[in-house]
This record gives C-alpha cells, structure tokens and sequence, in this order.
C-alpha cells in the first residue's frame, strides 16, 4: 500500500534554502507510484493543497530579502512546473488504464443472437408480378388488375371462342352460372381494356393475375397466376411483338436470352406463335430442364385476330395489335429454381422465409 | 395423331428422316410430343425351330434347337404353341427388347442362347393383339426367309411422329393433309388416291331410302355392297392400323378406319340385312334409349345427332352405332354412311358419351370433298380386299355448297404484318407450296384460292399466318418498336403494403380463391351470400372464399403440424360475393400471428393483441388514416375471442377486424385481423405534405386518472382531446395500473399531455385553465380521479 512519505523541507529562518533536486526527487517517488485518481489527488493536495509543500515554499518567498526573491520565484516556478507536468502525465496515465479497464469490463459477446422482430418475407409470386409490372410501365404500359369472376362472354366470346369451339377443351372452366365463372385466362381483360377505351385510341396493357382451370397435377394447379399483354396500335408487326418479348425474356431469364417463334393456334390471335427460350440453365447447350433442347416453351403469342378488334370497336383495316400471355407460376419457378407449382400454394414457412432479401438486379 | 411414315409415303416423298420430319413439321406449326421407330427392338432374325424336347425340369419349358441361318441355337420356350418346324421370331443373345436385355442363360440347369417371341414381346401394345398373340409365340408363315428381320417381314419396319396438333387443323387428321403439309415444307407434289371399283346393274334405291330430318347434318351420302368377304386383314392394314393406334378387327371394319386414316372422314357400316329399308337422321327426344355398341345403354337428350330406322334408333351419328345393326362375322351386305355432323353437337355428345377416333375428326370440322372421297375410296378397298360387289347409285342428302374460297390480299398487308419485306415471287411460290392457287389481280393484291381442305383459312390473316410460317415464322427479326412515350397506369399500393408488412416481419403467403362451403362464413360477421361453383373438383374446394382469414387458418395448422413456429404470415387477395344477380370481388388484407414477434436472448415477447394491433395500425397509419380509425368491441363473428377482439372503425364503415382466436378453436396464443382494401381506398386521405414545426417549445404535463375498469382508455383519450381543445397537441398513454389499493375494479390510466401552439409559447395559467377543464370533464362523465403526482 501507498503511504504518503514525511515531508522534508528545508526552512531556515531568515533565510530559505530550497534543494530542488530533493524536492524534484519526492515528487517523482511521490506520484510514481500513484495507484489510482483518488491517490493522485491526495498527492495533489499534499503539494499543491491549502497546507501543501509548494504553497507553504511559495509563502515564504516574502520573508526573503528582496535580491533573492526573484531568484527563488524562479527556482519555485521551476519545481511547480515539473509537479504539474508529472501529475499531468500521470493524470493521463491513469485515466486511459481506468477508460481501459472499464472498457474491459462492459466488454459484451458480440456473436450472440441480435434482439429484432422476427423476419418477414415476399411470396415469389409476387415478386414476379411486381418485376413484370415496373418492367412494362416502364415501357408506358397499363398495369390492369382486372376482375376474376368473368363472364362466358368476355373470357370466350370476345375472344373470338364461340361457344362449343374446340378450344375450350384446353381450358376445362369453373363455372358459377350458365353466364358468369372464373376467368380461365386474362387474355379475358383484352375485350374490357378495348371496349372501355370510349375514344378507341392505341392501347399498351398488361394484366397480371389469378385464373382458375379444372386441372391439377405436379405441373398445373386449378388456380395460377397469368399475365396479359395487349398492344393495339397503327402498324404493329409480329417483327414488334418479337423484339418486345426479347426484352422482356432478358430482363426475367437473363441478358444472353434468345427466343425463338413457332407457328401455333390461338382463336384469338392470327397470326398465332409459340414462343421458346433458349435454356437459361444450360444456356442452349441441352439439359434435364429444356429435355436436351437448349429451348423451354415460354408463352403463347400473335397479332389481336380481327375479329377480337371488331368485337373492341376498333377497324382491324386501320388498327393492327398483339398479345401474349404467360404463366407467372412457372415464371416464378424458373427464375427461383422452385421444382413443382404445388410449392408455391403450400405455403410452409420454411419456404416462405427464403424470400426474405431484395431480388437481384 | 400418331402418323405413320409407311402410311404417308403411300401419297407424299419424304425427303429427310424421321426426326428431321418432325423438326421441320414443327417448325412451321404442328408440334410433336415423341417420334421414333415402331418398333425399337433389336437383334431379331427368323429362325425355324427343327427339335423341341420337353425341359427334364419342368412341366412346361421346351428345348428348342432353332436353325437361324447361320448357326443352330438351343433356345428354352416355354410358349404353348412351340412345336417342330415352325418359323419364329428369334431375339438373340444381347437383344434389345421393351422389357429388357436378352442374355445368355441357363434356365433350371439347362442352356438357352436366346428367346422365341411372341408380338406382345416385341412391343406391340397387348390393346391391339388377339389373345394367341400375347400368350404364344408368334408363328411366322413357311414361307418367311430365314435368317432375314421379322420385323421387316411382318410390315412393322415403321417409325411413328406423335403430334399434339393445335385444334384449328382438322385436315392434318388425315394422311392425305398430313402428304400436303409435308409437301409445302420439302415442295413435293401429293401423289392421287386410287378410287376405282366396278358397279352391278342394281340400283340402291331399291333397297334403302333416306330421310334427313335435321340441320345438324348438311351431308349425307350412303351405298350398298353386297357379298363381302370377311376375314383378317392383310398385314399392311394391320400394320397401318396399330401404327396409327388403331386395333384391328377384320377387314371391313379394318377398311372403314383405314379410309378415316387416309381421307380424315370416318365412315360407319351398317349390316345392311339388319338395318332393313330406311336411313334417316334425327335429334333425339329427351329421354331416349340406346344401346350402343359397347352393349351401354345410354339415355339421350335433345341435342345428340341419332340414326335410325323403321325400327327406331340404331346409332349415334358420329359417336357410336348401336348394337343391333353392327357389321358382324356373318355381315354378307353393307349400307356404306359418309356424312357430316354438326361439330358443337358432336363435341358435346362425345364429351358424354365417348372421345374417338371418329368423334374427333367430326368436332373438328370436315372437307365434304372428303366425304365423297371417302365413300369412293371405301368402295375401292372393299372390292379389293372384302370381295364386294358394289351396288350402283348412292344415296345423297347435300344442305351445302362446296367451293374453294378466294381471297384477296394486299402483298404490302402480308409484310406488314409480319413485319418483314418478301418480294411477290417469294409469297406467290409460298402459296404454290401449299397447294393454293394464287395469282397477281393488280400490282398490289394478290387474289388466293384456298382448296377445301383447308377449312382453317377463311380470313386475311390466316393467309398471312400461312406466309409466315412457310417462310420461316423464327426467321422474322424482331423489332425495337418507337410507340411514344407515355405514364402507364401503375397502382403499386398492394406491394408497397407487402413491402410494408414484411418489414414489420410478416411472411406473404399465397393459397387458393376456392374452399370448403363449410369454411365460407367464418371470421366474419358480415351477412352476405356466398358464391359457390357449379362443378367443383373437389367438395373442398367448391365455394369462393368471403374472408382470407380462413386460407391463412389452414396454413397455421400446416405449419403447425410441421413444429414451424412462430407463424406470422399475411396475404393480400379477393373475397367473393354475390348480391342478388350480380357477383362482386374485394381485395382484402388478411394478418395471422402466433409465436413469437420479438426476438431477444431469454427474453423473447410473444405476439399478443397489442402486437397485431400495431400492426394493424402502421397499415393504415401507412395508408395514409392516421388519426382517423378506432377500434371497437362491436360484431365479433363467433371464432374470436370475444373479449379480445375489435372491429375497425373508419367514420361510419367497419373496414375489417381484428383478435384472438377463440379458445375452443385453437387452444395457442393465435390471432388474426382482415382489412377490406377496397372499401378503405373509397375512403378518401389527405395528400402527404409538410407540416410546419413550430417555434415555440410544447409544454409536457403528465397525469394519471382513476376510473372503472370497464371505461376503456380509447374513452378517455377521446374526452381529454374533446376537452383539451386546439392547445392539447398530443395525449400519449403511457402506463396502466391496477391495484386493489385504488379501490375495486379500479385502474389507474397515466397519460402525457402535450400542450402547444403554434403562434406563441404557453403561460402556466392558459395550461391550468385547460387542464383543470380536462379534470372536470373526466370527472364529471366518468367520476375520474386525479391521482396526486
């Protein structure tokens, strides 16, 4: 333990007598061996203090004889200088030693768990309609959310599928009355977009949405998600509808992407295609995915058949348009790699969770 | 359509093999779903068995020394009919046939180099064998050459395309459409149907008359043959027959489906013995009976197509013959029917009935040159191979006019469509390939003739559908197109409310539109009428969901079932309903929380309805109806809890609910809350703007108030602010108390109260004055205590 040492002075009556060499010494033993700030300051007080070492040398200096006053001062200033910066450093000494060890002490486990709300996540089908739309109304079109209890008229008729048309094999429909069921396909919102359209002026829309068929297996379920587009304007080609599909197959599946047409049927496109593209997996070269054809049916497409503008009010001899639709399920599959539709509506939290980040660009 | 390569090379030359075929057929339209040989066996010679001894082992295995040629082979059969000197299919040691690879073994400690087999072991479905066929081994005729490909012999050396054509091309139904689709891709020339045949001096209105009392079939034609022959038919029908999935019967039924093969226009026989002196087709009545060919009594309604005679009714036109008329192994005279059905009526026979070979063709639509074709062709073949005598004059009831269609069509509408630039010889010899007659009316347009085959084209369009895909539909480059710029329509608030939500640590969910009737009306105390659907496929999915509460219940208890814990999951979608004849739809949020929503070591806070609340209220905070909502304790359906749950009250419209599940349903810490989005989109916010901050300091008083416990807090706060006026900027509840010492069924309520305005800073007294207003008014309403601070 510290014990503070005897003071030694050296006071002559008459006359001082300082040994600064002695008194530099005990400062230095003095404050080297300060423990602690409480300590530090005792030893402040004992030389510096009411009753201190230096402040009764400093007292004495007016009983001496004036020629040795200045060389006195000069002497005591020196020996307080030397105490205040000894305690200075020392003061800082101290002060880091105790900061460092408190530091210590509040020191936590920084690897355990953080305190947060739990996390949440997006659905992947979502996610898709949400890329689809900004890419489209980016590109000027509508985002239509059209209704899903259609009519027979407006999800068949309109389209240029009359009733008893074979093509109504392909989509086995809910039905909740001879007239009304749920939509089968969103082509459904074509014949709604053209006929409110009152002054019958050029058209970009997409409609991305739930449909419903009688189907289910690994590959389909009896409700999917479909997204619409419809383009009517003066001069569309099928050379448009192709190079706006090779923008949107490279913003969903990747910029190297090609498509590739095929002539197919749609009742309400003439003419009709089939478009393929090329496998993002294996890029071209054949895999499990593309069945060794480098190519994956994506989505059916054509020019609006005339009939399907005449029924919207539009003149198919001024107007020309296309369409296509897709599936968004297998959109939302392909672009996360999930391996059967039935994941996407069996909502095990498990899977949910990993759709917790932002989409990558 | 399984279309036979053998078959088709009767009309058309094919250039390429058989998967290029298929390609190249693809590519302009008509897309396959296999292609190979008929038969992929390998390693198969004929051979003739010269010793069969029994097995020393067996009851029923043979030792066979079998002469292929080149070599004897002990082989070990064990098929009934093995016998001495008969010709057999041999698969040799390393045969590759459809259940496996042939090896050289030792059966019951005898050696067997090989296998004697039977036509259902080379991979000829057992559907189209006869029962020997399947059970023993397969005999070849003496004849057949020794050491040489049975399957070459036998005719089955054919390959097959499987295509999964699109429901506009009827006419590729048929051999003949399929020479002239080939023909367009390679430019090949169809080659003529023989439909030559020798008539007798009889005349077939002495025997049969017509009567054709509907619409629904515009074309009728029937004729006799007399004296047929009927036996097996020869191995190139059988063989065209099975290659085109087709079993064969004998030759006259065999003929009839060949003829529908090759010219796409079924035909139906009628024992003409049997079906006496008159044809005649109806609607029938509601009610009917028949019994058809499969021996199935089927009871009609007024849109099936029927035949019949003085009798009644013996088939159904295009579907299926009844049991009474049916050409039969002792069938000496035939009354030959090709005619055409009304397509909608058929499909929705058929659909009932039974899809066929002939039913499909008929839905499809068909060529009435066809139909001609077809009887012609029938007649050849018949006297060909059934040895008939052909009755002279045909029965023949026409309601149309059969012509080639002409249109006329812009050379600059075609590239303008297609969005290419073809010179005119380039679409001029398109339509040469595919058979039409095209030619030049003026220097811009073009006048096209469209053979009646073709039943598909009738417009514009489908010529330039046809340009485009006899070019090469792949080959058009695809364009930038430069549409001016505009704002497109883009409500994102569903997914900014998603983004919201799975901040706030919610998962997005996605289930079905479609549940259990018995589901419909829970989490609701909405009455509304449910839509349900006229055919479900399962009884648990046959009603439209009213709340998404439901959906988000089933997938609490997957996850649950699971050990998933803390489900806090939400969705947005539609609830259905119907309001006397009109149907409606609402989006709706729908919140399930349960588990934990707080994370922290030791200290995790489980979800309460607190929780859900604040949720529920940065929703509509979010939305824009800060201020603006309150929750009250009015219609609880009977799943929730009912002293912990609300309804959410914007003005006068309850715009959804929240709470805790009732206990009797789920015995966890589980709650839930919908939101009707449509109905608070009705509901109109203020814009987002800035609001100035005032320069002068709000003054903070705190106080707490004894009232009854049943007075609830959102009571009080609405008194303080009534009572605070302008100047009370704020109230903020911030503790509740309870305690015996404040006097029975007491609670102490502790709020902040911020006074401020906006022009000047507050004096002690102008407060006083407030709050002693707001001590009184809570006093005098709610005997309120103020506690001493």
């Amino acid at each position: 333990m510290f014990r503070p040492f005897e003071v030694s002075l050296f006071y002559i009556k008459g006359e001082i007598k300082m040994n600064i060499e002695k008194i530099k010494e005990n400062i230095e033993r003095d404050l080297n061996n300060v423990p602690n700030t409480d300590i530090l300051n005792q030893v402040k007080v004992k030389y510096l203090g009411k009753n201190g070492i230096i402040t009764n040398l400093q007292v004495g200096i007016k009983e001496l004889p004036n020629e040795e006053k200045k060389e006195y001062g000069i002497k005591l200033n020196t020996i307080k200088k030397f105490f205040n910066d000894s305690f200075e450093i020392v003061r800082t000494r101290l002060h880091e030693e105790e900061i460092n060890q408190k530091l210590k002490e509040d020191s936590i486990d920084i690897t355990l768990p953080s305190e947060a709300i739990i996390t949440g996540s997006l659905h992947p089908f979502s996610r898709i309609v949400a890329e689809i739309s900004d890419l489209f109304a980016s590109m000027g079109y509508d985002i239509i959310d059209g209704d899903e209890i259609e009519t027979d008229e407006y999800c068949f008729r309109r389209l240029n599928i009359p009733s008893g048309h074979p093509a109504r094999d392909a989509q086995d429909t809910f039905y909740i009355d001879e007239e009304f069921l749920l939509r089968s396909q969103t082509s459904a919102s074509q014949a709604h977009i053209m006929e409110d359209n009152k002054d019958k002026t050029p058209i970009r829309m997409i409609c991305p949405g739930k449909v419903y068929r009688r189907d289910e297996d690994a590959t389909h379920s009896h409700q999917f998600g479909q997204v619409e587009a419809l383009v009517v304007d003066r001069n569309i080609s099928l050379a448009d509808l192709k190079g706006t599909l090779e923008i949107f197959a490279q913003k969903l599946l990747g910029d190297n992407t090609k498509i590739r047409f095929r002539p197919s049927y749609f009742p309400f496109t003439e003419p009709s295609v089939e478009v393929d593209v090329s496998c993002f997996k294996c890029g071209g070269k054949g895999c499990h995915l593309c069945k060794k054809t480098g190519w994956i049916e994506l989505l059916g497409a054509g020019m609006v058949h005339p009939n399907v503008l005449k029924m919207g009010g539009y003149d198919p001899d001024i107007y020309t348009g296309f369409a296509f639709g897709t599936g968004l399920d297998r959109l939302a599959m392909f672009k996360y790699n999930i391996p059967d539709i039935r994941y996407l509506y069996t909502n095990d939290i498990r899977m949910l969770k990993q759709f917790d980040r932002k989409d990558d660009e | 359509m399984k279309l036979s390569r053998k078959f088709v090379s009767d009309y058309i030359e094919i250039p390429v093999d058989n998967h290029t075929l298929a390609e190249d057929m693809t590519k302009i339209g008509n897309e396959y779903d296999s292609e190979g040989k008929l038969l992929p066996a390998t390693n198969l010679i004929i051979g003739k068995i010269i010793s069969t001894t029994s097995h020393p082992n067996s009851d029923h295995l043979h030792i066979c020394q079998v002469d292929i040629g080149t070599e004897i082979l002990q082989i070990i059969c064990g098929a009934p009919n093995v016998r001495e000197e008969m010709k057999v299919i041999v698969a040799l040691v390393g045969a590759i046939l459809p259940n496996g690879i042939i090896k050289r073994t030792t059966i019951r400690g005898i050696e067997s180099n090989g296998m004697l087999c039977s036509l259902a072991e080379l991979g000829i479905e057992h559907k189209f064998l006869k029962d020997q066929d399947i059970e023993g081994i397969c005999e070849l005729p003496a004849e057949a050459p020794l050491g040489k490909d049975p399957i070459s012999y036998l005719g089955f050396d054919d390959e097959i395309i499987d295509f999964a054509l699109t429901s506009n091309r009827g006419d590729l139904f048929s051999i003949i459409g399929m020479a002239y689709e080939i023909g367009a891709i390679y430019d090949k020339k169809v080659k003529n149907i023989c439909l030559n045949y020798e008539e007798n001096e009889e005349d077939i209105k002495n025997y049969l008359t017509l009567e054709i009392k509907t619409e629904a079939c515009p074309l009728f034609l029937a004729r006799r043959v007399e004296n047929v022959t009927i036996k097996e038919s020869p191995n190139f029908i059988k063989e065209r027959l099975i290659a085109s999935g087709i079993r064969p019967i004998n030759n006259v039924v065999d003929i009839s489906n060949y003829v529908m093969l090759e010219t796409g226009q079924p035909l139906h026989y009628y024992d003409a013995d049997r079906l006496g002196a008159k044809l005649g087709v109806r609607l029938a009545q509601e009610g009917e009976k028949l019994i058809t060919l499969d021996s199935n009594e089927r009871i009609l309604s007024r849109s099936d197509i029927v035949i019949y005679n003085n009798d009644g009714i013996v088939g159904l036109a295009g579907i299926m013959g009844g049991l009474s008329t049916e050409v039969e192994d002792d069938t000496k005279n035939i009354i030959i029917e090709s005619a055409i059905f009304d397509p909608i009526l058929i499909r929705k026979t058929s659909k009932k009935v039974l899809r066929s070979e002939a039913s499909t063709r008929f839905e499809k639509g068909l060529d009435p040159n066809r139909t001609y074709m077809a009887m012609e062709r029938s007649l050849h073949l018949l006297e060909k191979y059934a040895n008939a005598t052909i009755v002279k004059g045909m029965l023949e009831h026409k309601n149309i006019t059969i012509s080639d269609k002409t249109i006329k069509v812009a050379y600059q509408k075609i590239n303008n469509v297609l969005g290419i630039d073809l010179r005119k010889e380039t679409i001029l010899d398109i339509f040469r390939r595919l058979g039409f007659t095209a030619h030049e009316e003026t220097a811009d347009y073009l006048l096209v003739t469209v053979p009646t085959r073709r039943i598909d084209i009738a417009t514009i369009e489908d010529l330039i559908e046809e340009v485009g895909r006899i070019y090469g539909i792949d080959n058009i480059i695809g364009k930038t197109m430069t549409l001016p710029l505009r704002k497109g329509k883009y409500d994102k608030s569903d997914w900014q409310v998603k983004n919201l939500l799975s901040s706030l640590g919610l998962s997005e969910t996605l289930t079905y539109s479609l549940i259990k009737d018995s589901e419909v009306a829970k989490y609701t105390a909405d009455d509304f009428e449910s839509i349900k659907i006229l055919d479900p496929m399962t009884e648990d999915r046959n009603t439209l969901r009213y709340s998404l509460i439901p959906s988000l219940m089933m997938i609490y208890d997957y996850n649950h079932n699971r050990q998933n814990i803390d489900i806090n999951i939400f969705e947005i979608g539609k609830g259905y309903y119907r309001k006397e004849k009109d149907y409606f739809e609402d989006k709706k949020l729908a919140i399930l929380m349960s588990g934990n929503y707080y994370l922290s070591l030791g200290n995790n806070k489980k979800v309460n309805f607190y929780i859900l609340k604040g949720v529920i209220e940065k929703v509509l905070n979010y939305l824009g109806y800060n201020n603006r909502y309150e929750f009250i304790n009015r219609n609880i359906p009977q799943e929730l809890h009912p002293g912990q749950s609300a309804s959410i009250l914007i003005g006068d419209n309850i715009v959804g609910l929240l709470g805790r599940v009732h206990p009797n349903i789920s015995k966890e810490d589980l709650f839930v809350a919908e939101i009707n989005l449509d109905l608070l989109k009705k509901i109109k916010t203020s814009k987002m703007k800035y609001r100035e901050i005032s320069k002068f300091p709000s003054i903070i008083m705190d106080a707490s108030f004894i009232v009854d416990n049943n007075i609830d807090s959102q009571t009080i706060i609405k008194t303080i602010k009534k009572a605070g006026g302008k100047l009370l900027d704020n109230v903020v509840l911030f503790d509740l108390y309870k305690n015996n010492s404040l006097g029975i069924n007491k609670k102490s309520l502790a709020f902040k109260l911020i006074f401020k305005d906006p022009t000047k800073t507050l004096t002690d007294d102008e407060i006083a004055l407030v709050f002693n207003k707001i001590v009184k008014e809570l006093q005098d309403k709610y005997q309120a205590l103020l506690r001493d601070s």
